[in-house]
């Protein structure tokens, strides 16, 4: 086995330099003759803006240049355009976001202007000099509200606030079942706003090279070329080619860094206008008010049971708030990444959920690590927990009795989605031993002794990773293909580097691609070099996002090292003169079928850039190939969270003493990188279960948790010591057989974690977060 | 503009700045010392920690001027000849970072814990990184790189 090959805990490539300080990420860019940036954002949530006064601004010493939305409009930019509208609903209400407000502001922080500066403190304080007049209008701020006929209306080309209806499922068939059920449960949800928070705020640094016209924009994004598409084709009206969109180290995403934002638009735009390069870096307080939130869902679900407990149906209704525009993915994710997911790891038969998604006076809402599916899994956990309780069966069992047998896949599931392959009893079973349910009784009786509630709540979750088939996502509304790109050169002198289309961001990509490589080669790791994050480089790359990396981007690395493998067969065979179909290739060794000879993939390499003696009548010189895959379908990792809980019921904290999760991801190409996904991403669950709440002011539209002070982050001391275990079923679909497991952990843990507060409570009212106030106040009203 | 005088990673340096700037500005901006990240403006994220004279501080709340004289080390100034310090080794070895903005901060926040308390068990770790947050970790292997991390320096 090739070492730091497929399966191995490799360290990784990337640390020596994050570990030094030598990590380049856009805020450390600098560059001679820099101008900075500073945006005037809106203080109101919903106002027309009347005027914006610059001239006193203007003469601050150092103030370069003042743009507003009407330069934006005299320069006729166009606006930041939205890359996803469900199809299978009603008509999708669409309304223009220009680059710089021009009529209308729309959520605090809002862009109004830009000022640009010889120096950050002067573009502040031009910043402050810039006189801004609104006529403050009332806001629309939670989604349950949003569409009543007394709300008023954020933009004029969305009635009632609304932007779409839209269901998935049969709903006959599912009204069918209900009328047959012996029992019926019901929940009402509340799935909280949360603010992704990665650690590096976004920025962008863009410059303008008048030789060449070229703009090469420096930005914090997980999909560059994707920057670059709607940046050049939809804003600027520029060719790829007259656009660079470069993304180096990038302080984590969570679905954040998706987005092409309009502050990435304006710092390009004012960089060819001024003809100088422009550094713009937001501030943590900048990030709470701007960066796309996620979550915000507000849902009824009903689930249909016979008399034994089997799901018979499922009824889901939400609403779902988009913010004040919409963001690049964000109508994809309460549709067809939530209600695809309603059947997890059962058999429902008859599912129908409708949604209804709104306009708010907030910041817009796009993916946050899950999306949609953490939402999806909260619901139907949740649900089947409660059934099981109203029902008096044992959690374990109705899962079970529940569960898609493992001979059934592929499986169609009744919301149009088809799970590639899975085994999920063994998978629960194990969760169940790590976390030594058996004993849980005896455990509660210490904490009952000692004062304290102790819970246990399970969480068997589902999920759709590899975004996606390009012809599923164009059905379904992307207005885009999701395959990926990469190029593998094989160097004349036997290392190689990998252009992938695929952004890392923390994910580990250059040594979990560089394995890759190293396995297919027979080579060290340390000879692959692996680049991303640069348009001009990689060929093409629809990005980071939806645990796509390894699933779509890995398998189009695998399948151009086959090409090469392949190429370097018909090499072989010239240099060893033997037929090529007696060529046999193991680990970087081409050897003859029965003989000893052979060569190495190293000497086929040099043959290919040294071609003297060569098949020039059969192939081209060069070992360099290229693939763009285009999975032939979602993966569906799954698996079973089960979280324990003690509560204090004095102050009503709750302590997370004992987190088991197996997780099925298929096969796995280092399980110290999965391991560190699964620990971050229950992070985020148990963030989002206990800590974290993003509030609007209703009346005002203020955000009053736009700062760490307010806004409560996961620290240390909020976890235990984390127990993990995988089980493997492998993808049959894709070259690696691999799953991703990017997000399961935050899809996973918010169920988890709310019916062990809920079974230690012993009431299921309460919403996330569990905060201690509202764990008090529920046990005071239990 | 007054000028401050201090060591940083063992080279003594000079430099102008406004009476306001912090130890941060100086640090990125006129020292091209850009290890040291900004992660929030309310000194709660911990990415810029730095130490003046031995001790954890936060660069991101410290006067530039108040350095004066001081003995500064950086994310940059921890290796030596090209050998990582040991709890940069240690973070390496138990994958205790993942995109990188945090781990400055932290590991500098990390060698000033166990130089105060050379074999902190779980929870002390957990407790004492109160200051320094990190997104992606959800801090698991963190807190086995601090403990794993004064080990090897010896306790």
């Amino acid at each position: 086995m090739t070492e730091n090959g497929i399966g191995v805990r490799s360290l990784r490539k990337e640390d020596q330099r994050y570990l030094t300080g030598k990590g380049k990420y856009t805020d450390d860019l600098n560059q001679h003759g820099q101008a900075h940036a500073v945006f005037v954002r809106s203080p109101h949530a919903h106002a027309k803006l009347e005027a914006v006064e610059t001239s006193l601004a203007e003469n601050i010493h150092g103030v370069i240049r003042i743009l507003t939305g009407e330069d934006v409009l005299e320069d006729g930019l166009g606006g930041i355009p939205c890359g996803f509208a469900p199809t299978g609903g009603g008509e999708v209400h669409e309304p223009p976001r220009p680059a710089l407000a021009n009529n209308k502001v729309r959520f605090v922080g809002d862009l109004v202007a830009v000022v640009i500066g010889e120096t950050l403190d002067s573009a502040k304080r031009g910043a402050e000099a810039v006189s801004v007049t609104y006529e403050v209008l009332s806001p629309v701020i939670s989604v349950a509200g949003a569409g009543d006929k007394d709300s008023p209306e954020i933009h004029a080309e969305a009635p009632g606030n609304l932007c779409f209806e839209w269901s998935l499922g049969d709903s006959a068939a599912t009204e069918q079942a209900f009328s047959e059920a012996h029992h019926v449960t019901k929940i009402d949800i509340i799935n909280n706003r949360k603010i992704p928070n990665a650690m590096e705020p976004r920025a962008a640094f863009a410059e303008y090279d008048a030789g060449s016209d070229v703009i090469t924009l420096h930005t914090t994004s997980q999909n560059p070329h994707i920057v670059r598409l709607l940046l050049g084709a939809f804003v600027l009206s520029i060719p790829e080619h007259k656009l660079k969109i470069i993304s180096n180290d990038v302080g984590g995403g969570f679905g954040s860094k998706i987005p092409f934002y309009p502050e990435e638009a304006v710092i390009a735009w004012a960089s060819r206008k001024l003809d100088r390069p422009i550094k713009w870096n937001s501030s943590r307080s900048e990030a709470f008010l701007s960066d796309t939130h996620g979550r915000d869902h507000v849902t009824h679900a009903e689930l249909a049971l016979d008399a034994s407990g089997k799901f018979i149906g499922l009824k889901v209704d939400t609403k779902a708030n988009l913010g004040a525009y919409l963001s690049t993915f964000g109508p994809l994710i309460p549709t067809y990444l939530y209600a695809t997911l309603l059947a997890g790891q059962y058999t429902t038969p008859a599912i129908y959920c409708q949604v209804n998604a709104y306009f708010t006076n907030t910041a817009p809402v796009d993916a946050e690590r899950g999306a949609g599916r953490p939402e999806a899994t909260f619901v139907v956990e949740r649900i089947v927990e409660k059934a099981a309780r109203e029902m008096g069966i044992d959690p374990v069992k109705i899962r079970e009795q529940n569960f898609i047998p493992s001979d059934s896949f592929p499986y169609e599931t009744p919301v149009v989605v088809a799970y590639d392959s899975g085994d999920y009893k063994p998978t629960l079973d194990a969760a169940l031993n790590l976390i030594d349910y058996k004993n849980f009784g005896k455990r509660r009786s210490h904490s009952h002794n000692t004062g304290k509630l102790r819970g246990i709540g399970i969480s068997s979750y589902i999920e759709a990773c590899g975004l996606a088939p390009s012809n599923v996502a164009g059905a379904i509304g992307a207005r885009a293909g999701l395959y990926e790109s990469a190029q593998v050169r094989f160097h004349p002198t036997g290392s190689v580097t990998v252009f992938t289309g695929s952004h890392s961001h923390g994910q580990g990509h250059e040594t979990t691609f560089s394995q890759i490589v190293a396995d297919k080669f027979g080579i060290p790791y340390e000879n692959v070099e692996v680049i991303h994050g640069d348009t001009e480089k990689v060929p093409f790359g629809m990005g980071t996002y939806g645990s796509r990396s390894l699933a779509v981007g890995g398998s189009a690395i695998a399948t151009a090292c086959d090409k090469i493998i392949q190429k370097g067969k018909t090499i072989a065979a010239h240099l060893l003169e033997a037929s090529e179909a007696d060529i046999n290739y193991r680990e970087g060794v081409y050897s003859v079928s029965g003989t000893d000879r052979q060569s190495t993939m190293a000497e086929v390499a040099f043959a290919a850039y040294v071609p003297h003696n060569y098949p020039l009548e059969d192939i081209e010189p060069g070992l360099d190939e290229g693939a763009f895959y285009d999975p032939k379908n979602f993966t569906f990792p799954a698996g079973s969270h089960i979280c324990e809980v003690e509560i204090d019921p004095d102050t009503g904290v709750v302590e997370v003493v004992n987190w088991a999760a197996v997780d099925d991801f298929g096969n796995i190409v280092n399980p110290m990188i999965v391991e560190g996904q699964m620990q971050g991403g229950i992070a985020h669950g148990v963030g989002q279960s206990l800590l974290e709440l993003c509030i609007y002011d209703e009346g005002s539209g203020q955000l009053v948790t736009g700062s760490y002070n307010d806004y409560a982050m996961p620290r240390a001391d909020d976890f235990p010591d984390l127990k993990l275990g995988f089980t493997h079923t492998p993808c049959p679909h894709n070259p690696l057989g691999v799953k991703g497991c990017g997000e399961a952990g935050a899809i996973a843990a918010p169920a988890a974690l709310m019916n062990a507060v809920t079974d230690a409570l012993g009431t299921e009212n309460i919403d996330m977060p569990a905060t201690p106030e509202r764990v008090w106040r529920a046990l005071a009203q239990a | 503009m007054p000028t401050v005088s201090l060591r940083v990673n063992g080279k003594e340096v000079s430099a102008e700045v406004e009476n306001r700037s912090l130890l941060v500005q100086l640090l990125r901006e006129k020292l091209g010392l850009t290890g040291t990240h900004v992660g929030c403006d309310t000194s709660q994220c911990g990415a810029c920690v730095v130490h003046i004279n031995g001790d954890a501080v936060k660069s991101c709340t410290t006067l530039a001027l108040q350095v004066e004289g001081a003995d500064v080390t950086t994310i940059e100034g921890l290796a030596t000849n090209g050998e990582l310090h040991p709890m940069q080794e240690a973070f390496r070895d138990n994958h205790a970072l993942q995109c990188g903005f945090c781990t400055p901060g932290m590991v500098m926040a990390a060698i000033d814990l166990v130089n105060k308390n050379p074999h902190p068990d779980e929870q002390t770790v957990r407790q004492e990184l109160e200051g320094n947050l990190c997104r992606c970790t959800g801090y698991h292997n963190i807190v086995k790189a601090i403990i794993a991390g004064g080990e090897l320096m010896g306790g």
